[in-house]
């Protein structure tokens, strides 16, 4: 029987040994490989961050490009720099994809920012070195991949709850990890994630990676971190977790295709979406 | 579910896109001088923003999704002399994310058609009107052969004698005695003997082994 998160909850030790000793038995790598594939990436995710905090280039469609910088540059009138950092590390990995930039998908690219933003602004603002981000990484690839073994991870399939819902609750786990959190905590971590993303509906204006998805990675970034604290201390999810991911699935089969990806509903059926979309396909 | 490193903005219209591209170049064997790119659906409609257009001419000309010269790949084709000309087309009941590729080689010509199905993960399943399912996500031999008894199971036994396994095989013909295509996922590719014997037989019209392109 393959992991998911309520068999994951029982278990002891670390989560993430249990998921990496299932990915070794799955592909026949060894541990060292899938470690060093991560750290290729985790260097990529780095690099995204970095380029996005620094870049005001406008992306592919002109909606966004400027929000990472200018938010990394702005006053902290809330004196909360792990706040700040994390959303500011989400967005600038979405304005980077959303200007054709290098990013790692996690676990699509609309939704790439969520996992660096929670784990990378985490990390840095307790200073925590990157060699001990590489577990909790596995962990999330493993919440990732037990969430996708019951929906499609699409906004077109599932909504945005599939994405950044998923994004959130690979994070959740990851965070959790890493600031000691015991398996079953990391289980509810990324249960409690999920629960608060139902119902998020896809409606990308004009059908572009852009609103709401680069200031919609910042905010699910902090609700991944806000997940992690609360399972940290404690608090468990009411509804197991394999049921919360269930009653995603679900959710995602009643939306309507208008709230899947298509740009035809939502903020992206908006007066002023569907202008901007008209002025975008001109220009793109 | 971290991966693929990838160029913006999006895994299904960019990613999914160039990996289709990429198939459709490995199928031909050969730099093509000319692809007409047929858009369906969600890739017609809103490709532009992603993406979409330059990451199938950076496919075709052979370059992965995480390769940065993917938004320059439109100069890139002109530069090596690749026309490339797009058009919207309406494929019927087949997945959103599609395309039809029509490419065009020195000593070939192939029609590649595939989707692109969600976070990068892709399939072509026809090449000149032949059914076959090629996934990118292992080695895949694609043959063309005289549809003749016997000739899936030669074709088995090579593999089995160069200890190669069967992930998945596809079987497809247009007529009962024209021709056929075989699509056969493996566990690793085949070695170059065997390979070469294969291409050699007489009934065998066509064949390419094709590296994966998921990682
Ligand atoms: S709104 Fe749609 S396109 Fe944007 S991040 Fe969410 S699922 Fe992806």
């Amino acid at each position: 029987m393959p992991l998911t998160l309520n068999s994951l909850a029982a278990l002891s030790g670390r989560a993430s040994e249990h998921v990496l000793r299932e990915e070794v038995e799955e592909t026949g790598l060894t541990p060292e490989a899938i470690l060093e594939k991560l750290r290729e990436r985790l260097s990529i995710m780095r690099d995204s961050v970095r380029r996005g905090l620094a870049s005001d280039a406008p992306s592919v469609a002109g909606m966004v490009g400027r929000n990472a910088k200018t938010l990394w540059e702005a006053e902290d009138p809330l004196k909360d720099p792990l706040l700040k950092r994390v959303q500011a590390y989400a967005m600038a990995v979405n304005e980077e994809n959303a200007r054709m930039g290098r990013i790692v998908a996690a676990p699509t690219a609309g939704s790439a920012g969520t996992l660096p933003g929670a784990l990378l602004g985490v990390a840095d603002h307790l200073g925590i070195p990157e060699e001990e981000l590489l577990m909790p990484l596995v962990l999330a690839a493993g919440v990732g991949k037990m969430i996708g073994r019951v929906i499609h991870i699409a906004g077109a399939s599932g909504g945005c709850q599939a994405e950044i819902g998923s994004s959130a609750a690979m994070a959740a786990a990851a965070v959790t990890e890493l600031l000691g959190g015991t398996p079953e905590a990391c289980a509810h971590a990324a249960a409690l994630a999920l629960q608060n993303t139902l119902g998020l509906v896809c409606d990308p204006v004009g059908g572009f990676v852009e609103v709401p998805c680069v200031m919609r990675n910042g905010f699910y970034a902090v609700h991944a971190v806000s997940a992690a604290s609360m399972a940290l201390a404690g608090i468990r999810s009411v509804i197991p977790p394999d049921e919360v991911v269930l009653a995603m699935a679900r959710i995602g089969r009643l939306l309507p295709l208008e709230l899947k990806e298509t740009g035809l509903g939502g903020l992206a059926d908006t007066p002023t979406g569907r202008k901007l979309a008209e002025e975008a396909l001109k220009k793109a | 579910m971290i991966g693929p490193v990838m160029v913006g903005p999006s895994s299904s219209h960019t990613a999914g896109a160039c990996r289709l591209a990429l198939l459709a170049r490995y199928l031909l064997g050969e730099k093509p001088k000319r692809v007409e790119f047929g858009l369906h659906g969600s890739f017609a409609k809103t490709g532009k923003g992603h993406g979409t257009h330059l990451a199938l001419v950076a496919g075709v000309l052979g370059l992965k999704p995480d390769d940065e010269r993917l938004k320059e790949s439109l100069s890139l084709a002109e530069r090596e002399g690749v026309e490339v000309v797009f058009k919207e087309v309406e494929l019927g009941d087949v997945h959103p994310n599609t395309v039809r590729m029509a490419l065009e080689g020195e000593k070939e010509r192939l029609v590649v058609t595939g989707s692109s199905l969600g976070g990068g993960v892709v399939r072509v399943f026809d090449v000149d009107g032949f059914e076959v399912r090629i996934t990118g996500s292992a080695p895949t031999l694609v043959v063309k052969n005289v549809d003749t008894p016997g000739v899936v199971a030669r074709v088995a036994r090579i593999l089995a004698d160069d200890e190669v396994n069967i992930a998945y095989l596809t079987v497809s013909r247009k007529k009962r005695g024209g021709e056929a295509m075989m699509s056969i996922e493996m566990d690793r590719p085949l070695t170059e003997k065997p390979l070469e014997y294969l291409a050699y037989l007489s009934y065998i019209l066509w064949v390419r082994q094709i590296p994966p392109v998921m990682d």
